[in-house]
């Protein structure tokens, strides 16, 4: 029987497609471009878990860092607690505050992983879920980064880290301030 | 302790599997029974471990210990006592502890039926159930590890997706995963014949009940899912072609093209290569699958979780296809047919028509499903592909399959005759325009709806055609008409069987067509004592109460359907609120033959004045979920033993 060589390309035939498959990694599909970034920020007016009123509109001037974060959201929004902590510290005699909104979260335990995390900054519950819904939040956690015109800049999904915070930040305070 | 006694039991049955695949292995190539035999041991000892690792994993689950990430990912102190059970498949790391199990059993029944049975072929077999099982139990340890700790332990779990607090993702899951499982068993036959080189027929004759037991489970799983989104998600649809629904019904078409084709092989000994390249496909599709499901590639509604296992799938993955493939091709000059195909207008071309058909079908189905990721490749556009596009080019795929259903069976082997033809379709075409020109009368306007139905009649008639004959002519032999018709179903379950299972697919195409055709829905905001119409019904908005569940907060909407005049039954959707999650709506309706009532409760007023209401009359939906049961029925003629001689 007359050899059939080419019969050995048969199984290069699944490569391409299995190639394919892998070239899927390097992608994120979630990974869609917020309509949001370039436009003003939503304002808000929530009442931190103090007592304090937290708005957006009597920052105007200063760069916002607006984290959503939940106290289920393991373990990412408890990797970066530390981080918008440390931030938080070393830039807010820069004119930068950093916010927590905590959304779809029982009070008490959102409580409670702040006392964990010892964090200084504001933060406050969503109960209505208006404020997550205005600015897209898909999951936890999600943080924007807003400049000094009232404008988001970045939306980062997924923990923040220190690099991401301070390159970010950096970059909004090297603008120059608008005018008013 | 207790997970660490799991994690060890699943990491000695990984070292047992893995063992044993070798073993057999060996055994089969050097004609050592004892070392087979030892292989056999080694399976028993992984099904023990992995009972073992899932009952630990089960009562982590029931003493709260949320020590355990996937007990405190998928329970909280509010789940109930049943869900915490079959929390163990809800989510991946436990999906997989499952599949796992359910291979180790379905390799202890391989061992048992087929030990001796299959003797040449029963060690590779073997030896290829056992390095799948070791696959699975790799993921299980190493990969996704079920039984991983995390620190600080939370006080309470995240709970499970109260989407899945359902009955219909207790049984949907596993029949899903059976059926995926069950397909493991033709594979291994096809990859023992191939390495053995006994290609003949004899491993299609022996899997065929496999292939219908899996085939049937991942039709029921597919149905479960369809129930499933049906009655809780809200939208009123079983059907979404989304990316996760098209992972399961992929291997569904080409273990169907499978079913067929093997009769073909079996009859006229045609088809060799291609079985044995079908039963690949089909298991790598399973695979494919779950690496869709699970990797993140491709964005799904279903919000599973994503981890590095993908990587660990498609490398499992390749692995088969590229192997599969380079065995075929090893075998490429013992593959060829010995029968030939006579003539274009005979049951072969029938089946083999309709084999090309289901493929083309899962080959666009495929292709809908990757082209997101290939359009990035290649074009660094992001796009999603949506069911217009597979209805588009599945619809007239589906629609010549139905007509093939009706041709198949009846039409003469070899080389039908014109008298062939009209003793069996001359009937059966005349009653199938008759009906088209019938519902046209009647109504229907949709040209797409008047050809599936008249095309259903068809088929059924042919059905009908064949049992009255054949009946008949048992009566002629002196029986009575019922023991007539019973006894011919028995003696020859395997076709009748067969027939049945036809006549299930039809009633879904009904289902399936009329709801398409006729569902009609509205969505109105109504105030307390309000009425609204849609189809002939009538609903009142009579009040909004709260109440409080054993973990979640609940409003309920009362709404009274009146059909006509007389005021009927009370439909009572509601929306639930649980403390860590959107809130989500809780689907009321009444189930009937032709209108199924189904009310979806959106926003409302706090006082409870006025409330959204989406109002659907979805028709003849249930005739889908009636098709299953008559699915099973035909499943379990068509497998029953056979009662007459062989042909």
């Amino acid at each position: 029987m007359r050899r059939r060589r080419w019969r050995w390309l048969l199984p290069l035939t699944a490569v391409p497609v299995l190639a394919l498959l892998a070239y899927g990694f390097r992608l994120n599909p979630r990974d869609i471009r917020s309509p949001l970034v370039g436009r003003p920020a939503a304002p808000f007016a929530l009442t931190s878990f103090e007592g304090a009123p937290m708005q957006l509109g009597a920052l105007r001037g200063k760069v916002v860092v607006l984290n959503f974060w939940a106290s289920w959201c393991y373990p990412a929004c408890y990797e970066e607690a530390p981080v918008l902590e440390r931030g938080w510290r070393a830039y807010r005699d820069r004119d930068v505050v950093v916010l927590g909104v905590d959304i779809q979260d029982k009070d008490e335990a959102g409580r409670k992983f702040i006392r964990d995390f010892s964090l200084t900054f504001p933060n406050a519950p969503d109960p209505s879920g208006k404020v997550s819904v205005d600015y897209g939040v898909y999951g936890v956690p999600e943080t924007f980064f807003i400049d000094r015109a009232g404008a988001i800049r970045v939306k980062h999904v997924s923990a923040v880290t220190d690099q991401v915070f301070r390159d970010t930040v950096e970059a909004l305070l090297a603008e120059p301030a608008p005018r008013r | 302790m207790i997970p660490e006694a799991g994690s060890g039991a699943l990491i000695v049955a990984l070292i047992l599997a893995l063992y044993g695949a070798v073993a057999a292995a060996v055994g089969g190539r050097r004609g050592r029974p004892a070392l087979v035999e030892s292989a056999q041991h080694a399976a028993l000892g992984v099904f023990a471990l992995l009972t073992a690792g899932a009952l630990l994993l089960i009562y982590a689950f029931l003493s709260f210990d949320f020590s355990v990430r996937y007990v405190a990912n998928n329970t909280n102190l509010g789940t109930p006592f049943y869900y915490r059970i079959t929390a163990l498949w809800g989510a991946l790391e436990g999906s997989i502890v499952l599949w796992g199990w359910m291979l180790s059993v379905y390799t202890l029944i391989v061992i048992l039926r087929h030990r001796t049975s299959a003797r040449e072929l029963y060690p590779w077999v073997l030896s290829v159930m056992l390095s799948v099982v070791s696959f699975f139990l790799l993921v299980m340890t190493v990969a996704a590890p079920v039984f991983a700790r995390m620190t600080p332990i939370p006080p309470d779990g995240r709970g499970l997706n109260p989407l899945l607090e359902d009955s219909g993702m207790i049984t949907h899951p596993v029949a899903l995963y059976l059926g995926f499982t069950g397909f493991t068993v033709p594979f291994a036959f096809a990859v023992a014949a191939l390495i053995t080189g006994r290609v003949s027929d004899f491993w299609i004759t022996t899997t065929r009940r496999w292939t219908i037991v899996a085939w049937y489970f991942l039709s029921l799983g597919l149905l479960i899912g369809g129930w499933w989104s049906y009655h809780v998600l809200g939208w009123g649809g079983y059907w979404a072609w989304d990316p996760v629904e098209n992972a399961a019904f992929m291997p569904w078409l080409t273990g169907t093209a499978l079913l067929h084709s093997v009769m073909i092989q079996e009859r006229r000994r045609m088809l060799r290569l291609w079985n044995i390249a079908l039963v690949i496909l089909t298991f790598s599709l399973t695979l494919f699958g779950t690496f869709l499901t699970r990797s993140g590639v491709i964005a799904s509604v279903h919000a599973f979780s994503q981890s590095s296992i993908g990587v660990y799938f498609l490398s499992f993955l390749a692995l088969v296809v590229l192997s599969g493939l380079g065995l075929i091709a090893w075998r490429w000059d013992t593959l060829g047919a010995q029968g030939e195909l006579d003539s274009v207008v005979s049951r072969e071309s029938a089946f083999l028509l309709n084999n090309v058909l289901l493929v083309a079908a899962a080959f666009t189905v495929f292709f809908g499903t990757v082209f997101p990721l290939l359009s990035e490749a290649v074009r660094d556009v992001k796009v999603s592909v949506g069911a217009p596009f597979f209805n588009q080019v599945n619809v007239p795929l589906f629609l010549s399959l139905i007509f093939l259903m009706g041709v198949g069976p009846l039409i003469a082997w070899r080389r039908a005759s014109l008298e062939n033809l009209q003793r069996n379709f001359l009937w059966p075409i005349v009653i199938g325009v008759t009906a088209a020109a019938l519902f046209r009368l009647l109504g229907v306007r949709s040209i797409l709806a008047v050809v599936t139905l008249a095309l259903t009649v068809f088929v059924a008639s042919t059905i009908g055609v064949d049992l009255v004959r054949a009946t008949r002519a048992r009566r002629a032999m002196g029986e009575r008409a019922l023991p007539a018709l019973g006894g011919l179903l028995l003696r020859h379950n395997r076709r009748y069987g067969g027939f049945v299972v036809h006549l299930a697919i039809l009633v879904v195409a009904v289902g399936v067509t009329g709801s398409q055709a006729w569902s009609v829905h509205t969505e109105t905001t109504l105030k307390r004592g309000e009425q609204t119409e849609l189809g002939g019904y009538r609903i009142r908005f009579d009040g909004l109460r709260e109440s409080q569940e054993s973990n979640h907060g609940k409003v309920t909407g009362t709404f009274t359907v009146m059909n006509g005049r007389a005021a009927g039954a009370v439909l009572e959707p509601a929306k639930k609120f649980y403390p860590q999650q959107s809130p989500i709506a809780y689907v009321d309706y009444r189930l009937g033959l032709v209108d199924d009532i189904y009310l979806v409760l959106g926003d409302f007023a706090g006082d409870g004045t006025s409330a959204t209401v989406k109002f659907q009359v979805n028709r003849l939906v249930s005739w889908i979920w009636i098709g299953g049961l008559v699915l099973t029925l035909g499943t379990v003629l068509a497998v029953l033993p056979e009662r007459r001689k062989a042909a």
